[in-house]
């Protein structure tokens, strides 16, 4: 199968941009009368619907940053009443606090057509099982590929995460011949696998898999594809938009083919936010063309990358998207969660015992991601055993991990041995070798 | 009761020997000294000849540190004489949370110990007739 929907994905650049011209005017007509917080921003602008004749007019939009979303919390960007949303997702927000998107029945059919387009890209197609080890949940990873494989018509195997011996087991007896998981996630599997014994192509029939929600690095692609001899696609998506499906690659890895007859890409500068040409770096903008539950206008996704738009020969049409290759803002993925140094401070805030001098130390051992928060104790307390340091800690680490959705390891230090800097504290190091 | 010094180490070369300068060079004495520790952190006890001064010079030092009141008494030099004292606290229901011994300059055997009911642990050992410090 070389497309899921060909028309739609290899139509010309013309014909592309009447169909983003009339979705967008759409769109923002549609924004406007049904999201409050689009409709203010706009006539503080003096901008009309009317103003939008095309999608070259995209510019004069306002942007949507997380914040917005935040300060809707938790429906006040829904465009729809509640009885009209069929799913809500959610993904960790700065301070703490989810951000939240609702779908529809026919946001969450474009969302599985963009996924089983990039199925597709994998080498899927109708006859395939592809195994979802994607966590199933508020994550759109899982219930994502789900709906995509569903949509293209294969055998989907819900194994979500965790449980390597098991995952094993039925990727082995069930013939999966495409997977979904994390990137670093597929490493530990092949890893697995190897010790074994199991021998890719005869026990293992694995012959691609799409990997996201983790940055990774054209080396971690030559691994997995050679350890496991697959074709390894890295796709992308963000909970407020879609989850995975809104961009990935194809077996030529031109960069992402971006599903921008629903999805409008732009890279702007990072400090002054003007537009930047293809090739160039700075954050990805994303305006969503069809979306009925919670369309938004420019988003910042907080992503750093460049798009290009040259030919590729798989002779998809699309704009494409770059290796990710960081962040505007100061969040970390640790094995797939999003997680904020600010929602690590509240934690650490409510705490009497330890004071919020802290320090973040993430690591990948063994292909998962680990992280350490240092932090210091409180000078006030008064600390006789070892028992006491050990109710701090684990206190500590279970407020921590119901707070951030993923493990740290917690180290307790003496009051004043955390560096203090000048200024804008630096206190992440990341020993992650992407 | 005696009051006693703790102090929260990481468990990093020369932590311990900065915590003992601190105190030599405020001139202070120590008659025992006892570490609790774990891979990562240790405890250091600590009971000196002026317990007051030790702890603010080792604040003002940036230790973590704090002071402790433990119940002390004076054990006979025989065979056994500790075992059936904590017999005694254990049949009275007091549970001693750590203890060590040390020595002053009268050469007689103390032991210190820590436990949440002192009060009642003094009462027990003193209807033993041991010599509470």
């Amino acid at each position: 199968m070389q497309y899921f929907q060909k028309e739609l994905e290899t139509m010309s650049a013309d014909q592309k941009r009447v169909l983003q011209s009339e979705r967008l005017v759409k769109m923002v007509k549609y924004v406007y009368e049904n999201q409050k917080p689009y409709r203010e921003k706009m006539d503080a602008m003096k901008l009309k619907p009317d103003d939008i004749k095309s999608i070259d007019d995209i510019y004069k939009l306002p942007y949507t940053v997380k914040q917005d979303l935040r300060d809707a919390y938790p429906f006040g960007m829904m465009a729809r009443p509640r009885k009209d949303l069929v799913r809500l997702h959610a993904s960790s927000a700065t301070t703490g606090k989810l951000t939240v998107a609702g779908y529809t029945m026919n946001d969450i059919d474009v969302w599985a057509e963009c996924a089983a387009r990039s199925l597709v890209m994998a080498g899927a197609d109708e006859e395939s099982i592809i195994h979802v080890a994607y966590g199933y949940g508020l994550f759109t990873g899982g219930l994502g590929m789900h709906y995509g494989g569903e949509k293209l018509g294969a055998c989907v195997v819900p194994a979500s995460a965790g449980n390597t011996q098991k995952q094993i087991q039925l990727i082995t007896d069930f013939g999966a011949d495409i997977i979904c998981c994390t990137p670093s996630y597929i490493i530990y599997l092949a890893e697995e696998i190897e010790k074994l014994g199991l021998k890719p192509g005869v026990d293992i029939k694995l012959k691609g898999g799409v990997f996201g929600a983790e940055a990774w690095s054209e080396g971690m692609r030559n691994d997995i594809e050679k350890r496991l001899g697959i074709r390894a696609c890295d796709i992308y998506g963000l909970s407020e938009i879609a989850g995975p499906g809104v961009a990935c690659d194809c077996e030529f890895k031109t960069g992402m083919h971006f599903q921008d007859d629903h999805f409008y890409p732009e890279i702007v500068d990072v400090d002054t936010l003007e537009p930047l040409p293809y090739g160039e770096s700075g954050e990805l903008v994303i305006t969503t063309l069809t979306k009925e539950g919670m369309p938004l206008l420019r988003y910042r996704t907080r992503d750093i990358a460049s798009l290009n738009a040259d030919p590729c020969p798989c002779g998809r049409t699309t704009v494409k998207l770059n290796k990710i290759t960081g962040r505007s803002d100061d969040m970390l993925i640790i094995r797939g969660v999003n997680v904020f140094p600010s929602q690590i401070e509240s934690v650490l805030l409510k705490n009497p015992d330890i004071q919020p001098h802290y320090h973040i130390n993430v690591d990948r051992v063994n292909n998962l991601d680990t992280m350490e928060i240092v932090v210091e104790l409180s000078p006030n307390i008064s600390i006789d055993e070892i028992g006491h340091v050990e109710e701090i800690r684990k206190k500590l680490s279970s407020d921590m991990t119901s707070a951030l959705s993923v493990s740290a390891k917690i180290t307790l230090v003496s009051p004043g041995t955390v560096a203090r800097s000048e200024g804008k504290a630096k206190r992440i190091t990341d020993k992650r070798k992407l | 009761m005696i009051k006693q010094i703790a102090v929260f180490l990481e468990n990093k070369e020369g932590k311990a020997s900065a915590c003992c300068k601190v105190l030599k060079e405020a001139d202070i004495n120590l008659y025992a000294l006892s570490i609790a520790d774990t891979k990562e952190f240790g405890i250091l006890r600590l009971i000196t000849d002026d317990n007051e001064k030790a702890l603010q010079v080792l604040k003002n030092a940036g230790f973590l540190s704090s002071m402790v009141e433990l119940v002390g008494l004076e054990v006979p030099h025989k065979a056994g004489a500790l075992s059936e004292l904590l017999i005694d606290l254990g049949d009275g229901g007091v549970n001693v949370e750590y203890m060590y011994s040390y020595a002053e300059a009268d050469g007689h055997a103390k032991i210190a110990f820590k436990t949440a009911t002192p009060e009642k642990a003094i009462a027990i050992l003193q209807s033993k007739g041991a010599k509470i410090i």
